[in-house]
This record gives structure tokens, C-alpha cells and sequence, in this order.
């Protein structure tokens, strides 16, 4: 801070002008449609050249894609599949967040620790599947819990990190102001944990998703992960097609309306660019 | 009414602080360090830079409890503590008035807190984020949040420092004028004499380090009549006692 500044508030960032920031805003959107439509094109053309079960144009993907919608299967399956994704991904992020916590906050106890966080981190995802149906049996916690159990150690080492950025003065404040536990929580712990948290669901909603699909396809009877396996043993590509493809639509549409929503709100208090 | 404060004074008996650093090397900052703020005081701890006063007030705010000897609080009334640490240490996150509103117990949450902001200047700044603030106005933030829980004692670390001289001089009257409005027992920290003499009742004079008091400056004067005449005669005396304090 220099000494010359005077005593007023900031100057506020310069504001731009409405048409200008339509267009800027919907050039990149052009540019994922014009992109997502060329992709589309080159699948046709492929299909057309090679013409086979094993690879079907987009047309017929769509035409299953819609039946399935019409009976009702496609809705049901990637609901199933969600709410498995939703419950891996809250017991993932409040049981690896409290551990990385603890571990970025006492150095001894990381110490201690850290070589199991190595091991889990290292433990394919399919072993602690197979072993989650084998001790629990095939059941929805096992299942849950295996997903979640994959994840655990990669938001342990996010939060680990972003645990050992906090800044004391802070705490100290809180301290002199006896703010009470919840509080500290609130508005001292999570807004400084923000970043990290939102590094560790961005990449913890990535990779659930596609464990859940494994462990759909090992031991449950419903959801996107079942109904590729169904659909794989009557080798209907399309389908398998189908299903994945509505099942990142809907991915991408919670990251859209959910998770970037979330995160500009979180961060409202950052100062913009000017 | 409660009496404003507390019955007993605020008194610090500190036989020493020593800082050990990783590699053994060790630093006393403290060592016999004992004063006493009187009830509804306001004090200035005066010492030179590295002296050993953010130390001494990072233990009496229960930050650091390695020390030996012992202090003790004003009781009685709030029995709570406010503190103007020598960075704003605003939370970047919530606006100015949450700031303010959270550091208050939860009986004091809903106060009308529009008389303070009014004396601060920080009115239309309630809702603004701290970045948005300049570092004079986020120091007035520090101010009321400290002021608005009513404390028992009040400690001020620098609340001063790296402002042009202008923008410090306002904030000291503003000070004033919120401390009068209910005098509170404070201990203010400063390495800048000309500071203490305008503000305090009493300034206790530090040693370099390890730090111990050398003396004890009493300004009776009425605070309204320290104009700039009474202020080069306050110097002088100062001088005249503490001849090696700059
Ligand atoms: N955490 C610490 N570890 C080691 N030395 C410290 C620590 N904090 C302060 N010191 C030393 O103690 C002395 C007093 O520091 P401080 O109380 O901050 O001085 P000031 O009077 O300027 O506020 C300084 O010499 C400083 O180097
Ligand atoms: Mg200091």
C-alpha cells in the first residue's frame, strides 16, 4: 500500500458496455456448438464409410436415445446413477476434508499418516471394489462406500494442502472475539478451505461418475452402469452409446447450473479485474 | 448503569519471554516486564521497533501462552476483550458490517450499530467487501468492530502504521472521539512519541530488548486542551525525563 493513497474507496472497475458483453459472452457458447456439431459431422461421416453394428451414426444413437426416454428406463437408470453419484461424492468430500484438515493442520500426525494416504492413493479402484462386495456384500453402502473410499485419499491431499495455506491471523482474531465453533467453521475455516474445496469436487464429481459405472456394472441392478452391461452382452453399441452420452449431458449440465453457480458465489467477495 | 470497564486494573508482571528457534538460537524479547493501566485508562506501551510490545500483547491477548510470570485482566462488567491488531484483519470474505456484527456475542448480534459507523465515516461502506476498501478505511472497520462488543480492555497494536500522516491524524481524532463516547480501558502499542503524548493518560516507557518499563510518562492533562503549544511543552518535559528516547 502507498502512502499517497488516499482515505476513499477504490476506484470501481470500469464497467463495460451491455452489447459488448453479450457478445463476449456468447462467443465461447458459438464456439463448443460449432465445435460439438463438427465432431457430430465426422462421427456421420465415419459411420457412413464403415457401415456396422459395432459403430452406429449419431442418427441411430438418437433414435435409441429416445425410445429409451419415451419408456421411462433412461430416466430411471440415470437417476439410480446420480443419487449414487451424489452420495459417494458428500461422504468423499466431508470424510476426506476432515481427515486432510487434521493432517495439514498437525505436522506429527501427517507425518504418521502420510504412507497410508501413499497407499490408499495407489490402490486400484476395482480392488476396493471387489473387496467392498466381498466383506459387505452386494449391497447400495458397499457399493457407495467403495466409491467414496477411492476418492477419500485424493481429497485428503487437496484439503491437506489447502489446510496448510491457512492463514493464523485469522484464527487469532476469532480467538481475542471468541467466536464460537460453528462460527469458525463458517467464516473462517471454509472460506479460506473454498479454493481446495472446489478443486477437490471438480476433479471427486469427475471421477466418481465413471467409478460408479464400475460398480454398477459389478454388483447392483439398476443404473447407466447396469444397463451398458445389459446392453454390451446383447452387443447393442447404440444403446451403450446412448446411455453415455445422456449420462455426460447430465454431468455437464450440473457442472453448468450447479457447481459454477456455486463456486462465482462463493467467490463474490474477490475483487474484479479492473 | 455497570461501570464502564472493570473494578480491577489491568496489571502485568511478565518475568520472561524467550523466543527458541528451530536451530536453537534463542531470543528474550521480555524480562521483568511489569506496569499497571489504571480503571478507564488509556495507556501507551512506547518502545522502539523489535522491542518486544506486539509480543507483550500477543500474550496478554492469550495468543501466546509461553511465557513466565503472570498478568491479570480487568474483571467485572463485560469481562470481554477487543483487540486492533497492526494488520486490519478483516475477514476478505464478509462485508464490512459482517465483520463488525460477528465479532459480537450473540446477545449484542442484533445491535443498532448505526451511531458507530456514523463516527467512523463508514456509513455507506457497510456492505462493501474489505478489498474494497483502502487500508485507512479498512483500519476505521478494525475500529468499530472493536468498539461495538462494549470490551472490558481494549489493545491496540500500531493501528496507525504505513498511513500518510494526514490520513493517521484523522484516524487518531476518530479514536478519540469513539473512545470518549465510552472510555474503556486500552493499551495502545507505539513506537511513535508524538502518538502517545496527544492520546494517552499515561505511557509506559519501554527499554530495547529484552525489554523491561524504564519509566512511566503522565500526561494529566485533559486530552481537548493538548494543543500544538501544550504539545512541544509535553515533548520537552518528556525529553527532560527520558533523555535517550527518541
Ligand atoms: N515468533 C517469533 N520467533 C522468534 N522471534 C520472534 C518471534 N516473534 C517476535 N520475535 C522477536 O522478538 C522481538 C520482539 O518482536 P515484536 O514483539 O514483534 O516487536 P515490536 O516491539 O516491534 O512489536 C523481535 O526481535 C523479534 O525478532
Ligand atoms: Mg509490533
Amino acid at each position: 500500500m502507498t502512502a499517497s493513497e488516499t482515505d476513499g474507496t477504490r476506484d470501481a472497475p470500469p464497467s463495460m458496455s451491455g452489447r459488448r458483453s453479450l457478445a463476449t459472452a456468447l462467443a465461447p457458447a458459438l464456439t463448443v456448438a460449432v465445435s460439438l456439431l463438427g465432431l457430430c459431422l465426422l462421427w456421420n461421416l465415419a459411420a457412413g464409410v464403415w457401415p456396422s453394428r459395432a459403430f452406429p451414426g449419431p442418427g441411430q444413437v438418437w433414435q435409441v436415445l429416445l425410445r429409451e426416454a419415451a419408456s421411462g428406463d433412461l430416466l430411471y437408470h440415470l437417476g439410480v446413477t446420480l443419487g449414487r453419484v451424489a452420495a459417494a461424492y458428500i461422504v468423499a468430500m466431508i470424510i476426506g476434508s476432515v481427515i486432510g484438515v487434521l493432517l495439514g493442520s498437525y505436522r506429527r500426525v501427517d507425518r504418521f499418516f502420510n504412507p497410508w494416504v501413499i497407499l490408499f492413493l495407489n490402490i486400484p479402484a476395482l480392488v476396493v471394489i471387489v473387496l467392498g462386495y466381498i466383506w459387505f456384500g452386494l449391497n447400495e453402502a458397499a457399493a457407495i462406500g467403495a466409491v467414496a473410499v477411492n476418492k477419500i485419499p485424493n481429497v485428503v491431499v487437496t484439503m491437506r494442502e489447502g489446510a496448510r495455506t491457512l492463514d493464523p491471523s485469522y484464527a487469532e482474531m476469532a480467538t481475542v472475539y471468541r467466536f464460537g465453533r460453528l462460527d469458525r467453521i463458517r467464516h473462517i475455516l471454509l472460506p479460506q478451505l473454498q479454493p481446495h474445496l472446489a478443486a477437490a469436487s471438480r476433479s471427486g464429481i469427475a471421477l466418481i461418475w465413471k467409478i460408479v459405472l464400475v460398480v454398477e456394472l459389478l454388483g447392483r441392478s439398476n443404473g447407466v452402469g447396469f444397463q451398458i452391461h445389459l446392453y454390451f452382452q446383447l452387443f447393442d453399441v447404440a444403446a451403450i452409446l446412448a446411455y453415455t452420452l445422456a449420462f455426460v449431458a447430465v454431468m455437464l449440465v450440473i457442472e453448468l447450473l450447479l457447481v459454477q453457480p456455486v463456486e462465482r458465489h462463493a467467490t463474490r467477495w474477490r475483487r474484479r479485474p479492473a | 448503569m455497570q461501570p464502564v470497564g472493570a473494578v480491577v486494573p489491568l496489571k502485568v508482571d511478565i518475568a520472561e519471554k524467550t523466543f527458541r528457534s528451530a536451530r536453537g538460537v534463542s531470543i528474550t524479547a521480555l524480562q521483568d516486564l511489569s506496569f499497571e493501566v489504571r480503571q478507564g485508562e488509556f495507556a501507551c506501551l512506547l518502545g522502539p521497533s523489535g522491542c518486544g510490545k506486539t509480543t507483550t500483547l500477543r500474550i496478554l491477548l492469550g495468543l501466546d501462552k509461553d511465557f513466565s510470570g503472570s498478568f491479570q485482566l480487568p474483571q467485572g462488567g463485560s469481562n470481554r476483550i477487543a483487540a486492533v491488531f497492526q494488520e486490519p484483519t478483516l475477514l476478505p470474505w464478509r462485508t464490512v458490517e459482517q465483520n463488525v456484527r460477528l465479532a459480537l456475542p450473540k446477545s449484542l448480534r442484533a445491535k443498532n450499530l448505526d451511531g458507530l459507523f456514523d463516527t467512523l465515516g463508514l456509513a455507506a461502506m457497510r456492505s462493501l467487501y474489505p478489498a474494497e476498501l483502502s487500508l485507512g478505511l479498512a483500519r476505521r472497520a478494525a475500529l468499530a468492530r472493536a468498539f461495538a462488543t462494549e470490551p472490558a480492555v481494549l489493545f491496540l497494536d500500531e493501528p496507525f502504521v504505513s498511513l500518510d500522516e494526514q490520513t493517521a491524524e484523522r484516524l487518531r481524532h476518530l479514536l478519540l472521539t469513539v473512545w470518549s463516547a465510552r472510555p474503556t480501558t486500552a493499551l495502545m502499542v507505539t513506537h511513535n512519541l508524538r502518538e502517545a503524548l496527544m492520546l494517552s493518560d499515561r505511557i509506559i516507557v519501554l527499554a530495547p530488548r529484552p525489554t523491561h518499563v524504564l519509566g512511566v510518562f503522565d500526561v494529566r492533562l485533559p486530552r481537548q486542551h493538548r494543543n500544538s503549544q501544550v504539545m512541544s511543552d509535553l515533548l520537552r518535559s518528556f525529553h527532560h525525563r527520558f533523555p535517550d528516547v527518541t
